[in-house]
């Protein structure tokens, strides 16, 4: 996320916050709107069944809710809710007795996006297609290809969803994301690195 | 360290590239590739379109019933 678009969020962030503590109900609203889908798509990466990860979810906002007055804006209010929210769901997860700890849920495989494109030598066989659209100003208005990324995004091993839903769809840095995680940094760049390498092949499926 | 990189290879770096956690040594091999390589640069592009697209995936409002289901909780806690 570039430096402008940080500053502008973390102001957002101020008057979103001030607005709720005021008790503003459209507030309340917007918040949801904004952050719950993304929170239910996380809580799944932890806990798989759709039901509990609502709840899981439903639990993080009463927290945040009641916990907002004490938020100091150190971090994003986006990584202060998933950060609580990681928690709660690894909790959770524990308690459904269906935690497997992050680091074996797998995922930093090679699970083959690219294999035969390349011949013995390395150099591309089957080269990358040129896609019918490339900006990506244009291709986010394309519904149907949306449809795709977010679809291929569901079968992602849940590690990398994890990732790359809270580095490219969120926007939070990496140090941010390794706090939320509890992973390694190294780990990290391999699970997102997995992860778009696949989504990036989707693309050009569906493109191409 | 190898001072060219293949067109697979590339591939696997494309993260730490895009980054920025990669030795200068090898982040100009990388480059120096890209320079002649027009498939490696088709491809980092379209990596990096992934990666804005991904950027504007669209928020799900919340579904009517989860949110008033919710407003009911958060009210009867206040009241608590």
């Amino acid at each position: 996320m570039s430096q402008d678009s940080k500053r502008a969020r973390a102001g957002d962030d101020g008057v979103l916050v001030a607005r709720l503590i005021a008790g503003e109900a459209s507030a309340f609203g917007e918040l949801v709107d904004r952050y719950h889908a993304r929170m239910v798509r996380i809580a799944m990466g932890f806990v798989a069944d759709r039901t509990v990860a609502e709840e899981v979810v439903q639990d993080t906002w009463l927290v945040v809710m009641t916990g907002l007055e004490g938020f100091e804006g150190r971090s994003s209010l986006a990584t202060w809710i998933y950060r609580i929210l990681a928690n709660r769901a690894r909790t959770r997860a524990v308690r459904e007795r269906r935690s497997v700890p992050f680091s074996a849920l797998g995922g930093d495989d090679d699970d083959g996006a690219l294999a035969g494109r390349f011949d013995e030598v390395g150099h591309w066989s089957s080269p990358p297609r040129g896609w019918e659209v490339e900006d990506p100003e244009k291709l986010c208005l394309r519904r149907e290809a949306m449809e795709v990324l977010k679809r291929a995004m569901d079968t992602l091993p849940a590690n990398q969803r994890l990732v790359v839903m809270l580095r490219d769809v969120e926007g939070l840095e990496a140090d941010e994301v390794c706090n939320i995680l509890e992973v390694t940094e190294t780990n990290q760049r391999v699970l997102l690195h997995r992860a778009r390498t696949r989504l990036r092949t989707v693309l050009e499926e569906h493109l191409g | 360290m190898k001072a060219m990189l293949t067109c697979a290879e590339v591939t696997e770096l494309v993260t730490s590239y895009l980054e920025g956690e990669m030795a200068w040594r090898r982040r100009v091999a990388f480059r120096l590739h890209l320079g002649w390589c027009r498939h490696c640069r088709a491809y980092l592009r379209q990596m990096r379109s992934t990666v804005r697209v991904l950027g504007r995936v669209p928020d799900e409002p919340i579904p009517t019933e989860v949110r008033d289901e919710l407003a009911r909780r958060l009210a009867a806690m206040r009241k608590k």
